[in-house]
């Protein structure tokens, strides 16, 4: 690498090294489609041409590369969950954070500043020191913190409020972070192509032609392909897919909505999040306050904004941080979320023999992106899902062997 | 502000109203096997088109049904429980 630098610095064009390619023919068969080309299936083609010597690959995008959840959510990365299977994805996402700019040689911009999240009742503090003590048993960077713990951690929170929104401790999370994650997904893209996977842009799939338990032929707007193995890695629109497969997944589609203020001096150099005012917040890189929550209160498949939500983000980020008053909103969008009942992915096999499911990331999905196409890769490159995804399987629910993270997930990340 | 009509006080803001999702047909207990039976609990209608479902005025805690498109956000209709024939 260093020669490498050292002869780009002495050159005298400085040559760009090419971006994604733009959108090739189809070709008539490939060994893995993947339907969607966002974070997790840009990932995953990336660990089948890098690891698994598999590079006759397509990613079939509807709209643009990794235009959908990936460029919508807020970025979190963390793995302070609650059930020992998701701590134990969540912790091998984290690590593989730390390793990506390495991996990609690609600059993601990963920023690990640790992650607050404020308790405001003695039934929240409760919760996290569960947390706290199934974090550590597996080998996370996570504790509980008092009152005095918060002001150390962010001096500049608002702890007079007394009344029952008194910041009464936190749950401090060292492994928690943040990347930029249009990066994730170029670098994802790059890598990927640059080893013969074909990125088809504006490509969308209509219908699926089964037959003896298989996925024969996929049918998009461009043409007909042949497939050995497809995975659905299609964000908020796995529902509609996985069911022009015949599959019907036990997911139900929910807007979510974000906003960033104009930029600001740095002065937040943490993750802060509230349980109870279901509001977090973040600066970014360019001083922006990126301010999320919970999910829009009604099932819908729209991407369009409510003053009402962004009212509610508004008052939560002031009651924390009262000076953010006079600041400005910048942004506001929202993205389609496929949430699952027990706010735990969807991985692994389907009823179809060579289709594989990676669904049902709802609000989580960002920070799983390497972990999700690592495993995922080596799912379809061996016909076999690993131990750590094992748990997160379709059949959970027929079984009733729920993962339950709903504490740990909605509205207060 | 998105307006909902509640069959019993009116059109109203639905920041009043709390929604509790598709109407979902639930197989005899005693019969229905564990397919059946999980697919009642963790299968709602999330098809795009329109979905009928449950939404509760939370101040007077009162149930009603709505037409609802999930695409457009278009409310096509509420009425009382009374009034609903479930699919066959």
């Amino acid at each position: 690498m260093p020669l490498g630098l050292l002869k780009y610095g002495l050159s005298r064009t400085y040559p760009v090294r090419g971006d994604i390619p733009q959108t090739p023919e189809l070709r008539s068969s490939y060994d893995v489609v993947i339907v969607g080309g966002g974070g997790h299936g840009l990932a995953c083609a990336h660990y089948l041409s890098k690891y698994h010597g598999i590079r006759n690959v397509a990613v079939l995008e509807k709209g643009y590369l990794a235009g959908g959840n990936t460029a919508r959510n807020t970025t979190t990365i963390r793995s302070n969950y609650i059930t020992p299977q998701s701590i134990a994805f969540y912790q091998e996402g984290v690590k593989l954070y730390e390793e990506m700019s390495q991996e990609l040689d690609f600059n993601v911009m990963f920023s690990q500043r640790g992650q607050l999240t404020l308790a405001h009742t003695e039934a929240s503090l409760r919760s996290f020191h569960l947390r706290a003590e199934m974090g550590k048993h597996l080998g996370t960077r996570i504790e509980v913190v008092d009152q005095k713990g918060v002001k150390e951690l962010s001096p500049l929170l608002n702890m007079d409020h007394g009344g029952p929104l008194e910041i009464v401790g936190g749950l401090w999370h060292a492994d928690g972070g943040t990347a930029r994650h249009d990066a994730v997904a170029w670098g994802y893209a790059g890598q990927a192509s640059r080893r013969g996977v074909q990125i088809h842009q504006r490509t969308e799939v209509e219908a699926f032609e089964v037959s003896n338990g298989r996925v024969q032929t996929i049918v998009t707007n461009r043409g007909r392909l042949s497939c050995g193995q497809v995975l659905i890695a299609a964000g908020g629109m796995n529902y509609d897919v996985a069911l022009l497969a015949g599959v019907e997944l036990p997911i139900r589609c929910y807007p979510l909505q974000a906003m960033v203020t104009q930029p600001l001096k740095p002065w937040l150099d943490t993750l802060v999040s509230s349980v109870s005012l279901h509001t977090y917040l973040v600066q970014s890189a360019r001083g922006e306050i990126v301010i999320g929550g919970g999910s829009d209160p009604y099932q819908l498949y729209s991407t369009r904004s409510t003053l009402d939500m962004k009212e509610h983000l508004a008052a939560g980020a002031v009651h924390l941080f009262p000076f953010l008053k006079s600041v400005k909103v910048l942004r506001q969008w929202a993205g389609i979320t496929d949430m699952t009942p027990d706010y735990t992915p969807i991985m692994g096999a389907s009823p179809l023999s060579n289709l594989w499911l990676d669904c049902g990331w709802g609000t989580w999905g960002f920070k799983a992106t390497p972990v999700a196409g690592k495993r995922m890769g080596e799912t379809i490159a061996t016909g076999h899902v690993p131990d750590i995804l094992k748990p997160f399987a379709l059949e959970r629910f027929g079984s009733f062997n729920l993962i339950n993270e709903m504490g740990a997930t909605a509205a207060s990340h | 502000m998105k307006v909902l009509t509640c069959p019993m006080n009116g059109p109203r803001n639905i920041d009043e109203f709390q929604s509790f999702g598709p109407v979902r047909t639930m197989p005899d207990p005693g019969a229905a096997s564990d397919a059946e039976w999980s697919r009642y609990l963790f299968r709602s209608e999330n098809r795009k088109g329109v979905v009928v479902e449950w939404w509760r005025h939370v101040p007077s805690n009162y149930f009603f049904l709505a037409e609802r498109d999930i695409v457009s956000n278009e409310i096509l209709r509420t009425f009382d429980p009374a009034e609903f024939a479930p699919p066959s």
